[in-house]
């Protein structure tokens, strides 16, 4: 019984340190005063971060990434309440294959969609540019979103529909007073997880970026040149930020929801 | 002159193959309490869901307040509905839950505020108005379903087994509160329930159901002292059946050859569901008794007791007739003197023929 547990707990280190190590090397270098990413550590400095500010293309690159991941996460949020909702409320023909087919992208390898896609779009004469790459991202994304919502709906009482439509209420008018409330949580992880994988999806973005590249089609430019690594590794260090601080607000409105609802508090991101 | 509340007439419900309402006809009458009965599965449910809105009929008709009820929505309907899971809204304070189909009719803000505290009044949850709703209990939040569909004053107020998830203490509490209210408010309640007490303890009248089909409607009294048929006569109470064949009748009297019991000539309205397919004759526990000493009754028979429950102020039996197979039971009051008979014993039964009902 010892035994077990002891190795247990050095099995739950070792996994931390493998997963995390990594990416604290991340700030360690972005802070450290040598162009050449090694140990020793040489001195503290803030040089590469004010890098960032005076590099014009990458400030291109993150206003692409972030309005891509904005739409995409909008659209496929909006898409996925539809089809949760029908999944969980409505039985129809075909339901089942349905669903199945427009949960097939989350299990079908990126580099399939990315290069079917740049051959549909070309062949249909269309341009490559952020919307190609938007479209992308919302058959991506959405299937997320989907299983996130499919389980806000299926938590919801019917009855809860039911007795606000007894009670005189319109259809309408139930929907935002009643069931949009109550799986509000699930949309807000909703658009945040969407949010995430568009901001760092790269294989898509790199097959379908015209002229206009995103964040991470950037930085993979960029690794070509060792000068330019530190002030990259000062990217990723906001990148890290910003990333930390979106799961922080996701799981702060998931805990508000569970307080609302009363439903019992079944662990979630942190 | 009155009419019914609500009229049922040739309603059948189909779920793809399986009939799951069949040919009901059914008056419910103004201001009264009224319930259906059956055990799970036998449509109450899907007809209470019915007359509420939430389920189309297949083919009948449904007459609410004189109006047909056909294409007209559940949100239109003069009914309302208090769920089995009670659907209090978990975002709304107690006093938003209340309010809400108020709000729906748009009526100004200071006529809501009245009626919500009124409800809130009559349930006797005052001080709760701001209480969240999942900070409840179950009976507080049953009162809040309550509130929340007499504050808007309906013509019909329909319960889903709205007393299935109290605890039994509670469950009586609510009975006679639910009674006392019906009262108050005049507003016809259509209760629908598996358990045959709650029924019986609270209704004006009852629908007893099986298999999609009213089996017979009736008040307690009747349901429970002349049942229309076998299957009413077991689902109500406990009923000993012994097998009967109907020999010869002429005017108002009927000739039966009982099991056990001999040949023995009943009435005509002991045959409560009328005379045609009588198979048998069923006698209530407490209309037997165990005779003691030298006791006697109308008739007697002789049996054999083969197992007894003590429940303190009563005892049942299970004897043996001499030729029946199962036993049949005896319920008998421990009162002062009687002396509790053990497993084995002797026993004469005293019964009598106005006692019987002649059943199919």
């Amino acid at each position: 019984m010892m035994r077990k547990g002891r190795f247990f707990k050095w099995f739950i280190g070792f996994f931390l340190v493998f997963l995390y190590a990594p990416a604290v090397l991340l700030p360690v270098f972005a802070f450290n005063a040598s162009s050449i990413v090694s140990f020793p550590l040489s001195g503290f400095t803030i040089e590469w971060f004010l890098v960032l500010f005076d590099t014009e293309t990458l400030h291109v690159a993150a206003r692409n990434s972030l309005l891509i991941a904005v739409i995409t996460s909008v659209f496929s949020t909006l898409l996925a309440v539809l089809a949760a909702r029908a999944s969980t409320r409505f039985s129809f023909f075909g339901r089942r294959s349905i669903m199945g087919f427009v949960m097939l992208p989350m299990v079908l390898p990126e580099i399939i969609i990315g290069v079917s896609l740049l051959v549909v779009i070309i062949q249909m004469g269309f341009e490559l540019s952020l919307w190609s790459i938007i479209m992308g991202h919302i058959l991506i994304c959405t299937p997320f979103c989907i299983a996130i919502l499919s389980s806000a709906f299926m938590n919801l009482d019917k009855s809860l529909e039911e007795a606000s439509f007894d009670l005189g209420q319109t259809r309408w008018n139930t929907f935002w007073l009643v069931i949009f409330p109550l799986v509000m949580p699930g949309i807000v992880a909703s658009l945040l997880i969407a949010f995430t994988i568009s901001l760092d999806e790269f294989i898509i973005a790199f097959f379908l970026a015209g002229t206009e590249p995103t964040l991470p089609v950037y930085i993979w430019g960029q690794l070509r040149f060792p000068a330019k690594l530190p002030s990259l590794m000062a990217l990723g260090t906001v990148l890290l930020i910003i990333s930390i601080g979106l799961l922080l607000i996701a799981d702060y409105f998931r805990r508000r929801g569970i307080r609302k609802t009363g439903i019992e508090n079944t662990g979630g991101f942190l | 002159m009155t009419h019914p509340i609500i009229r049922l007439s040739g309603l059948d419900k189909f779920y793809g193959e399986f009939q799951a309402l069949s040919q009901i006809n059914l008056d419910i009458e103004t201001g009264e309490f009224f319930s259906l009965l059956g055990p799970s599965g036998c449509g109450k449910t899907t007809l209470l869901r019915a007359i509420a809105g939430f389920e189309t009929l297949s083919s009948g008709s449904l007459h609410i307040d004189g109006n047909s009820m056909e294409g007209v929505p559940a949100n239109i309907r003069p009914t309302n509905m208090v769920f089995q899971s009670y659907a209090i809204f978990p975002h709304m304070s107690v006093a938003e839950n209340i309010a809400y189909g108020l709000k729906a009719r748009k009526l100004p803000k200071a006529e809501i505020n009245a009626s919500v505290a009124e409800a809130i009044n009559m349930v006797g949850l005052e001080g709760f108005d701001d209480r969240a709703s999942h900070a409840l209990s179950g009976g507080q939040r049953q009162r809040v379903a309550l509130a929340r569909a007499l504050v808007l004053k309906p013509r019909v107020l329909l319960l889903d087994e709205p007393l299935s998830a109290l605890d039994k203490k509670l469950r009586e509490q609510m009975q006679s509160e639910l009674r006392r209210l019906q009262r108050a408010v005049g507003i016809t309640f259509v209760l629908v329930t598996h358990d045959q007490e709650e029924a019986l303890t609270m209704s004006d009248r009852i629908a007893v159901m099986f298999d999609g089909k009213i089996e017979q409607v009736a008040s307690p009294q009747i349901l429970y002292g002349k049942p229309s048929t076998r299957k009413v006569a077991s689902f109500i109470g406990l009923m000993n059946f012994l097998d009967a064949k109907v020999l010869a009748s002429s005017g108002k009297n009927v000739e039966v050859e009982v099991q056990s019991l001999g040949k023995l000539t009943l009435t005509l309205d002991q045959a409560t569901g009328g005379l045609d397919g009588c198979n048998s004759v069923g006698v209530r526990p407490e209309m037997l008794t165990i005779l003691m000493g030298s006791q006697t009754s109308e008739r007697e028979v002789e049996a054999e007791v083969t197992e007894v429950s003590y429940y303190g102020d009563m005892t049942y039996y299970d004897v043996k007739l001499p030729s029946k197979q199962d036993p049949i039971t005896v319920t008998m009051r421990n009162t002062a003197g009687r002396e509790v008979l053990e497993v084995g014993a002797k026993a004469r039964i005293g019964w009598s023929t106005s006692s019987l009902l002649l059943l199919k």
